[in-house]
C-alpha cells in the first residue's frame, strides 16, 4: 500500500475498471471477448477503444452473451491465444456452464469479475454473491482490496494460469472500486514483458496435427485406439483438484517474484494487517478487508487487540495460512458479503473448516453485511466486533447462524 | 498545505452535490487528481453509486490524505460540502454531517449571510453561474459550473493548490477549452465571498 517514490512518474489516478483494462493491455492479451453489463461495462469500452486505436494487437470479439464470451475465450485459448474477459453478476451466472468447461479443459483464461449483487430483486450494486456462487467451478479466485491490487493481480493471473493450466478470476468490488479513482502505480510495458513472457501452450488445437478435446469420458479408465490406458472422468477431475491445491505454491512464488520486480509483494495468499499480537481477528474479503483495517485501528485505540486477515486468494482456499494467521487469537469475526443460503456466510464456513481438528477453543462468529451495496462503515465493523466480544466474554455467543447487519 | 487538515489520521472529505449533467463527478475527480499531482499519497474520488439521470440530484465524493486511503464506505461527516445548484439546499441531507470547522461552498448569487443556511460551519459563496455565462463556459448550450467551483474550493482551503488544479485542467482539456475553464476558475477564486464560523 505504501506509495513507491521511485515510481512516482508512473502513478496515475485510475478507477478499478480502467486498472483492469490497463492490466489486460499490459499482458498483451490476444483475444478479448466480452459482453457489457453494469458495473463492468467500462472495462469492455476501454479495451475495445485500446484495440481500435491499435495500441494492442488483439482480436476484440463482440458476442451476444456472456455464455458466448466464455465460449470464445475457451476456443481462442485452445489454439494458444492469451485471452481475457470481464463480467459481473448475471453475466457471470450466465457463464456458469462455460466456467466449468474452461476449468475442466485446463485453459489459462483470465476473467475480471466486477462484483455485483444478483437478482431477484434487481440490484446493480456491490456484494460478492456472484463470484462466491462460482467457487466450485475449478477456477482460481483472487480478490482485490484496491485498484492497485486489481492491476497487479491481473498481471500475476496470467503467470499463474499459464503455469498451473488453470483459469483465474480476479474479483473486485463493483462501484466502490470499479468506479472509484485512486492512485495506481502503472508498471512500464517493458517491465511487464520481463515478468510475463508470451504464452506458449503445451498443446494446441491445430489442423495439421488433429486431436480431440473433451471426448465423452466414461467412469472408468479404459484403453484408447492405440492401446494406451487413459484416465476415466474421475481421474481427470482428481487432477483438477490436485492442480488447484498445487497452485498455492505457484500463486505464492509468482507473487514473490512480482514483489521483487515491482516492489509490491504478493508472496502470501492472505493479507495480514496488525495481526502481530492480535487476539481478535477480523476476517474479510475484497475492499471490506481494507475498511476493516480502519476498524481494527479504532479497536486498538480502545485497547482491544484486533487485526485483520484479508482473504486475497479464496480458491484454492489457503487453509494452512489461515490457521497460521489465527494462531494466538481467541476470536475470529468473519464479515461476509455473500451467503450460502440455508447455512452461513461463505468465508465464515471456510474459516471454521480450516480450524477443524486443530483442537482450538477459538470462537468464530459470522456477520452478513453489505449485500446489494448496503454501505459498511469501519465503525460498524468495530461495533460488531465489540458486541461479539462482550457476548463471548459472558459465554453467551451463539455462532450457529450468521448475524445480519440490517433492519430486521 | 497545513497539517491541520489531517488531524486524527482521518482523510479530508469533500462531498459534491449537483444535478445530473452539471459535472459533480468530474469536479470530484479533478480535485483528487490535483491532490495526487501535489504529491499527496492518498486521494480517491467516486460518484454516487447507481443510476444517474440528467437533472436529478447527484452527489460525488473526494477524499484526500497524505497516507493511502483505506476507507471505501460513503462519507458520513464531510469536512466540506460543495453545492453546484443552490436549489439543492432545500434538501437537509445536502449539509448532512457537516459540522463545526467544516465548509459549505455554494454556487449562488447570494452572499453567505443571505444564504439562509443554519449551522456552525463556515460558508463561502460564488456566482459561478454568472461567471461561466459571461465567459461562455458551456457544453451543449448548458452552463457548466463544475470547474469554476474548484476555484472557490481552492480559495477556502489550502488543501489543494490552485496551481495543481489548473495543471489538471490543462492536461484534461484542449487549448481553447482549457483557457475558458482556467479563466472561470481564476475569476471564481477571486470573487468568492467568505463567512467564517465560529
Amino acid at each position: 500500500m505504501k506509495a513507491n517514490s521511485k515510481k512516482q512518474d508512473a502513478s496515475q489516478m485510475l478507477d478499478g475498471n480502467r486498472a483492469a483494462a490497463l492490466g489486460a493491455k499490459l499482458c498483451r492479451v490476444q483475444v478479448v471477448a466480452a459482453y457489457p453489463i453494469t458495473p463492468q461495462t467500462p472495462v469492455t469500452e476501454a479495451l475495445s477503444e485500446i484495440v481500435e486505436r491499435g495500441e494492442l494487437q488483439a482480436q476484440y470479439v463482440t458476442v451476444e452473451s456472456e455464455h458466448s464470451a466464455m465460449a470464445v475465450c475457451s476456443s481462442a485459448s485452445l489454439v494458444g491465444a492469451r485471452t481475457f474477459t470481464a463480467t459481473s453478476s448475471h453475466g457471470l451466472a450466465y457463464m456458469h456452464e462455460m466456467l466449468h468447461w474452461v476449468a475442466g479443459t485446463r485453459l489459462p483464461v483470465v476473467l475480471a469479475c466486477v462484483n455485483r449483487a444478483i437478482g431477484a430483486p434487481w440490484n446493480v450494486l456491490n456484494d460478492l454473491q456472484d463470484s462466491m456462487s462460482q467457487r466450485d467451478t475449478g477456477w482460481i479466485q483472487m480478490y482485490a482490496r484496491n485498484n492497485q491490487e486489481i492491476l497487479d493481480q491481473i498481471i500475476q493471473a496470467y503467470r499463474i494460469a499459464e503455469k498451473a493450466y488453470l483459469p483465474v478470476m480476479v474479483c473486485y468490488d463493483g462501484y466502490t472500486l470499479s468506479h472509484t479513482d485512486m492512485p495506481v502505480d502503472v508498471p512500464s510495458q517493458d517491465a511487464v514483458d520481463g515478468f510475463l513472457p508470451p504464452y506458449k501452450a503445451h498443446t494446441i488445437l491445430d489442423p495439421t496435427n488433429p486431436k480431440n478435446y473433451n471426448l465423452v469420458t466414461l467412469a472408468n479408465p479404459r484403453l484408447n485406439a492405440e492401446g494406451v490406458l487413459c484416465h476415466g472422468y474421475m481421474e481427470i477431475r482428481y487432477l483438477l483438484q490436485e492442480a488447484l491445491e498445487k497452485s498455492k505454491e505457484a500463486i505464492a512464488s509468482v507473487g514473490r517474484e512480482f514483489g521483487d520486480l515491482f516492489g509490491r509483494s504478493y508472496a502470501s495468499l492472505l493479507w495480514e494487517d496488525m495481526m502481530e499480537g492480535a487476539e481478535i481477528a477480523i476476517v474479510a474479503t475484497g475492499g471490506l478487508a481494507m475498511e476493516a483495517i480502519v476498524a481494527a485501528e479504532m479497536l486498538r485505540r480502545d485497547g482491544i487487540r484486533a487485526g485483520v486477515i484479508g482473504l486475497r486468494v479464496f480458491r484454492p482456499f489457503p487453509r494452512a495460512d489461515v490457521l497460521r494467521a489465527l494462531q494466538g487469537c481467541r476470536l475470529a469475526v468473519v464479515f461476509d458479503r455473500s451467503i450460502s443460503y440455508g447455512n452461513e456466510g461463505t468465508a465464515c464456513s471456510e474459516t471454521k473448516a480450516a480450524l477443524y481438528g486443530t483442537g482450538t477453543n477459538m470462537r468464530v462468529h459470522g456477520f452478513i453485511v453489505g449485500l446489494g451495496g448496503r454501505d459498511v462503515k469501519a465503525r460498524e465493523l468495530a461495533g460488531a466486533v465489540k458486541r461479539t466480544l462482550s457476548l463471548t466474554d459472558r459465554g453467551a455467543l451463539n455462532s450457529e447462524s450468521p448475524e445480519w447487519v440490517c433492519e430486521i | 498545505m497545513s497539517a491541520d487538515y489531517f488531524s486524527d489520521s482521518r482523510p479530508y472529505e469533500v462531498r459534491w452535490h449537483g444535478r445530473g449533467g452539471q459535472g459533480a463527478v468530474t469536479a470530484a475527480r479533478t480535485l483528487a487528481q490535483a491532490a495526487h499531482l501535489g504529491g499527496l499519497g492518498g486521494a480517491t474520488a467516486s460518484p454516487s453509486f447507481g443510476a444517474e439521470r440528467r437533472g436529478a440530484p447527484v452527489s460525488a465524493s473526494t477524499r484526500i490524505s497524505p497516507e493511502p486511503i483505506m476507507v471505501v464506505s460513503q462519507i458520513e461527516s464531510p469536512d466540506m460540502v460543495v453545492v453546484l445548484d443552490q436549489t439543492l439546499l432545500k434538501d437537509d441531507e445536502v449539509i448532512g454531517g457537516l459540522g463545526s470547522g467544516g465548509w459549505l461552498v455554494v454556487n449562488t448569487a447570494r452572499p453567505p449571510d443571505r444564504l439562509g443556511v443554519i449551522g456552525d460551519f463556515s460558508v463561502a459563496t460564488a456566482d459561478a453561474t454568472a461567471i461561466c455565462r459571461e465567459l461562455g463556459v458551456m457544453v451543449g448550450g448548458l452552463i457548466v459550473v463544475n470547474t469554476a467551483m474548484l476555484g472557490a474550493v481552492a480559495r477556502v482551503s489550502e488543501l489543494v493548490a490552485l496551481a495543481n488544479i489548473e495543471e489538471v485542467i490543462r492536461r484534461r482539456f484542449s487549448n481553447r477549452s482549457a483557457e475558458l475553464n482556467l479563466a472561470a476558475i481564476e475569476k471564481t477564486y477571486r470573487t468568492t465571498l467568505i463567512e467564517r464560523r465560529p
